[in-house]
């Protein structure tokens, strides 16, 4: 055990540093880089039980310390995901990966899950509440601490993976979501995903993304993840992974003081492909600076 | 893909609002075709650029101040230096040429094409090229073509230089295989009033860059390819318009 790992449900990661799902893809394009076994692990594209090419383009817009995308859930299906991503991820990730399921029904999450479950380069099973259920009116699941308990005892019935339910921030208490999906048998939580934004172009008058709004995310939200990650750490006894606008060192050891047991990297992956085994590298000198011995001692250390 | 630190050596305009920039710097692995992307301070995203010409350690690239960001680059003086992500894309097949291909482009769709016309001329082929802009004022790299050796006929969409109309007003009567990069529109009436085969340069707004974020992901025959990592070149018998 060296001073920067961590137990994320009962699995030690060699660090906490997780690339984010939708900003890594499989992996392989980071694979071409760097020996992406540095990371912790990886959160990988978001599946859903179907393929789906997502929205229409433009799908991104660049803000102020940040960027909205709307890429909307393009993937091949969880099928091919197992057939085809997954064999080819094992020949440059040796480590457990962590799988992301997005659904747009409560049985499509179970769906995909169950597949997922049987598949043992997957670690944990994180499962986004973010996407509209379109048996209820189009409301996202994570709005309702009712549905996303629902998501999270059906997803539990179909495996014996660890589940980590990742969470909107655009909802007003997000303590009450949180606690739901501890009850209803999540092994972790992560947060936050991103936060709906908006841009408008003042030359064609129009919004720049063709699906009007998207999620945003960069460094410009970390203090709103720093805040949802101390509210949800200090109300949850379930392991709390943080992530939003991380792009440093000191970003990652603000988290796991707040609360955090690992990290997830982001948009920054976008902007440097290097981030995070920067990151990574970067801890150790980071930790000498303000006295940290080991990684695991801060956690949620802040009161 | 390969991340490299990049020096100005020169950054000159060339109109009222297109620039070129020549940076000094690892070239190792750009193809024609291909574009960069540049890591500005203060902007989040990177802006990729397309590759105008690779020789040696020298990079060119001719861009358009549109935002921000561009406008940023041209204020730039030589002895700055940049962080560039280089070898995006999958950029123009030359092997598909034959012997008189037609290079088409249409604004600042025109610097992909020097790369390619310079590489074409030194196989030997004999290169037609046709450049569309909107006025006299907006007129570049004519000479540079010209200088290549390439048949050069200049357009523009208010007769004030050149032929009157568009680039496919202009078209020679025999060709092998065409080469095209433009505005989405002309790329259309570029698709229905070419008699062969042929290939397109895309443009869509990024994240990465390098295939990670699924931002600019588009239809084609086959399913579905990033315009930058399978694109931006793709060819005429793949696109799917209004996907």
């Amino acid at each position: 055990m060296g001073r920067l790992s961590v137990n994320l449900c009962g699995i030690e990661l060699d660090n906490p540093i997780i690339p984010a799902s939708g900003t890594f893809g499989f992996g392989y394009e980071f694979a071409e880089l760097y020996d992406i076994n540095e990371l912790g692990t990886f959160s990988f594209k978001g599946t859903t039980k179907g393929p789906r090419f997502g929205n229409p383009t433009p799908r991104i817009a660049e803000c102020t310390a940040g960027m909205i995308n709307a890429v909307g859930l393009q993937n091949p299906g969880v099928d091919k995901v197992i057939a085809e991503e997954l064999p080819k991820l094992k020949k440059c990730f040796h480590k457990p990966v962590m799988a992301n399921v997005s659904g747009f029904a409560i049985e499509d999450y179970a769906y995909t899950c169950e597949r997922l479950d049987k598949e043992e380069q997957v670690g944990w099973l994180e499962v986004n509440v973010s996407c509209p259920n379109v048996h209820g009116g189009g409301m996202s699941f994570g709005t309702s601490p009712e549905a996303a308990a629902q998501v999270t005892a059906a997803v539990k019935k179909v495996t014996t993976k660890p589940v980590i339910i990742k969470l909107s921030p655009n909802v007003t208490d997000i303590v009450s979501i949180a606690k739901a999906c501890e009850d209803a048998g999540a092994d972790g939580i992560s947060l936050i995903n991103t936060m709906l934004g908006m841009r408008i172009d003042l030359r064609t008058k129009k919004p720049v993304i063709a699906n009007k709004m998207g999620g945003f995310s960069g460094p410009a939200i970390f203090p709103v993840a720093v805040r949802m990650v101390y509210q949800v750490a200090n109300a949850v006894n379930i392991p709390v992974i943080g992530m939003g606008g991380v792009s440093t060192a000191e970003d990652v050891m603000e988290l796991m003081l707040a609360g955090a047991t690992a990290v997830e990297v982001g948009a920054a992956n976008l902007v440097n492909p290097y981030a995070s085994r920067d990151i990574i590298r970067a801890l150790p000198e980071a930790m000498d600076k303000y006295g940290i011995e080991n990684l695991s001692d801060i956690i949620g250390q802040a009161k | 893909m390969k991340q490299t630190i990049f020096t100005i050596t020169e950054n000159t305009s060339l109109t009222a609002t297109v620039y070129r920039m020549v940076l000094v710097g690892d070239t190792a692995g750009i193809t024609t075709g291909q574009f960069v992307n540049i890591l500005l301070e203060g902007q989040f995203l990177r802006r990729p650029i397309s590759v105008c010409d690779c020789q040696g350690d020298a990079l060119t690239l001719v861009y358009k101040v549109v935002g921000k960001g561009t406008r940023q680059m041209s204020e730039m003086v030589p002895g700055q230096t940049l962080d560039v992500l280089t070898g995006l894309g999958n950029g123009y097949d030359l092997t598909k040429a034959g012997d008189v291909p037609l290079l088409l482009g249409g604004g600042v769709g025109v610097p992909p094409l020097y790369m390619l016309a310079r590489l074409l001329r030194s196989q030997g082929k004999a290169v037609s090229v046709v450049l569309g802009f909107n006025t006299q004022d907006e007129v570049f790299y004519e000479d540079e073509f010209k200088a290549l050796g390439c048949t050069v006929t200049v357009t523009t969409a208010d007769g004030s230089y050149g032929v009157k109309g568009f680039v496919t007003d202009a078209l020679p009567e025999a060709y092998s295989y065409f080469y095209t990069c433009g505005p989405e529109p002309m790329l259309k009436a570029v698709y229905k009033a070419t008699a062969t085969s042929g290939q397109f340069s895309f443009e869509e707004r990024m994240g990465c860059g390098f295939g990670a974020c699924m931002g600019c992901s588009c239809k084609v025959i086959t399913g579905y390819k990033r315009i930058c990592k399978e694109g931006p070149v793709l060819t005429k018998e793949e696109i799917l318009w209004d996907a």
